[in-house]
């Protein structure tokens, strides 16, 4: 049940995504990663909820080892909210819809 | 979702899954909650060696799907929502509150919410989270090549990702409080016939230190003396905490460290509530009595919805 409005980021096209207008929420993620699986469906749901207002992206560090290694990522799933180019917070391991909820509503 | 269910299962790891199984085959009007996709902390284990009827082994991710297609396979009904509170002060009307505010009632509820990793509450450990403190070594040990990591623990758990580590790290040095290990017989063998892996014994960890990520940990020896070790991350691996977050518990007599006890038909001391898995107070917290206890607790809430009848 893949959701396209979930955005699928790569190091090429970080730097614009996360510097545009719109706050950007990106969830750094691997296939092996059970975690990161158990989340899954929650960020599908933020990209619904938020759709418009505030971008949900996945990276996947595998294929895009630049953008993790720049931001000193070492656990996943990592989930960095950025506005405007920086990091705003960020949240480690697999969590609940409402502390996802309460990162976004950092970016306000 | 509805807002009544005869049979409620809060949690989708193995004991929910399995709850699910038997609920969805027993025809309940019931409904499976979980926070996000089923697993739980099977997610976190690499390689499931112990689980009966699958003699090659299978990653944790592959068994809770075949849990999951089995369960579908009977009509299993799930949901993705996160219960904040249960509300059991009337038994006979048991409300739990979602995170989006609204109200779902059941007859029978089954606890299978699961537990978490400990954390070893010094300093450093919070702040250098996801930084190399880390709680699951199968989904961080690609991060450490070519590295001297550290695992903290003595258990199955511990020694288990320990092996796993060093597939990846150049070293990994086990630190365990006490002088031998409690994991398993075969999977101590394995791990000492492993020439990356160090034991550091009857020490403790007492503060992580590290700029932008760890680089050192402060130790204690049982007879007081200190030390240190170099080493670009740990992982901590000493044992769960129930996730017990918005239940009752002194409704459920939750034993000190939060655990609900139950009896052998998997039943709480509140009337059509039952707990199964690694919330239950017990000893043995394996994926295989998970899954006997979800069976057990479906039984118990027929009995029960039959009483009420």
């Amino acid at each position: 049940m893949a959701n396209d409005k979930v955005l699928q980021l790569s190091d090429g096209e970080f730097d614009t995504v996360v510097k545009s207008a719109q706050p950007t929420l990106v969830d750094f993620w691997a296939p092996w990663c059970g975690p990161c699986k158990a989340i899954g469906p929650v960020i599908e749901d933020l990209a619904t909820e938020y759709e418009g207002k505030v971008t949900i992206a996945k990276m996947n560090v595998d294929d895009n080892p630049a953008t993790p290694g720049k931001f000193g990522i070492r656990a996943i799933p990592t989930l960095i909210l950025f506005k405007d180019g920086q990091v705003v917070d960020q949240i480690t391991g697999s969590v609940g819809k409402s502390q996802l909820v309460a990162l976004i509503n950092k970016a306000k | 979702m509805k807002d009544h269910y005869e049979l409620v299962i809060l949690g989708g790891g193995p004991a929910g899954l399995s709850a699910g199984l038997y609920a969805a085959r027993a025809r309940l009007n019931h409904v499976l909650i979980e926070k996000g996709a089923p697993g739980g902390q099977v997610l976190l284990t690499d390689w499931v060696d112990n689980y009966p009827g699958f003699p090659d082994g299978l990653t944790g991710f592959e068994l809770v799907e075949r849990m999951t297609q089995h369960a579908k396979r009977f009509d299993l009904n799930t949901e993705l929502a996160c219960v904040t509170e249960v509300d059991l002060s009337n038994p006979r009307q048991k409300i739990l509150h979602l995170e989006n505010g609204s109200l779902v009632t059941c007859d029978s509820l089954i606890l299978c919410n699961g537990a978490s990793a400990n954390s070893l509450n010094i300093k450093g450990e919070s702040e250098l989270r996801g930084k190399g403190v880390s709680y699951c070594g199968t989904c961080d040990a690609p991060f450490y090549r070519n590295m001297h990591v550290a695992v903290v623990g003595g258990g199955n758990t511990a020694i288990q990702e320990a092996e796993y580590l060093t597939k990846f790290a150049s070293k990994v040095t086990v630190i365990h409080r006490r002088a031998s290990l409690r994991a398993t017989k075969i999977i101590q063998e394995i791990a000492f016939a492993n020439k990356k892996i160090e034991f550091l014994w009857n020490k403790r960890v007492t503060s992580i230190e590290g700029q932008i990520g760890v680089e050192r940990l402060h130790l204690v020896d049982n007879d007081g003396t200190s030390s240190t070790l170099d080493v670009q991350g740990v992982f901590v691996l000493i044992g769960v905490t129930p996730n017990n977050a918005g239940l009752p518990l002194h409704l459920l007599k939750a034993d000190k460290w939060g655990f609900i006890p139950t009896d052998i038909e998997s039943r709480t001391t509140v009337p059509g509530v039952m707990a199964a898995g690694d919330i239950c107070s017990k000893d043995v917290r394996q994926i295989v009595n998970a899954a006997g206890e979800g069976a057990v607790a479906v039984l118990a809430a027929e009995k029960y919805l039959q009483s009420l009848k």
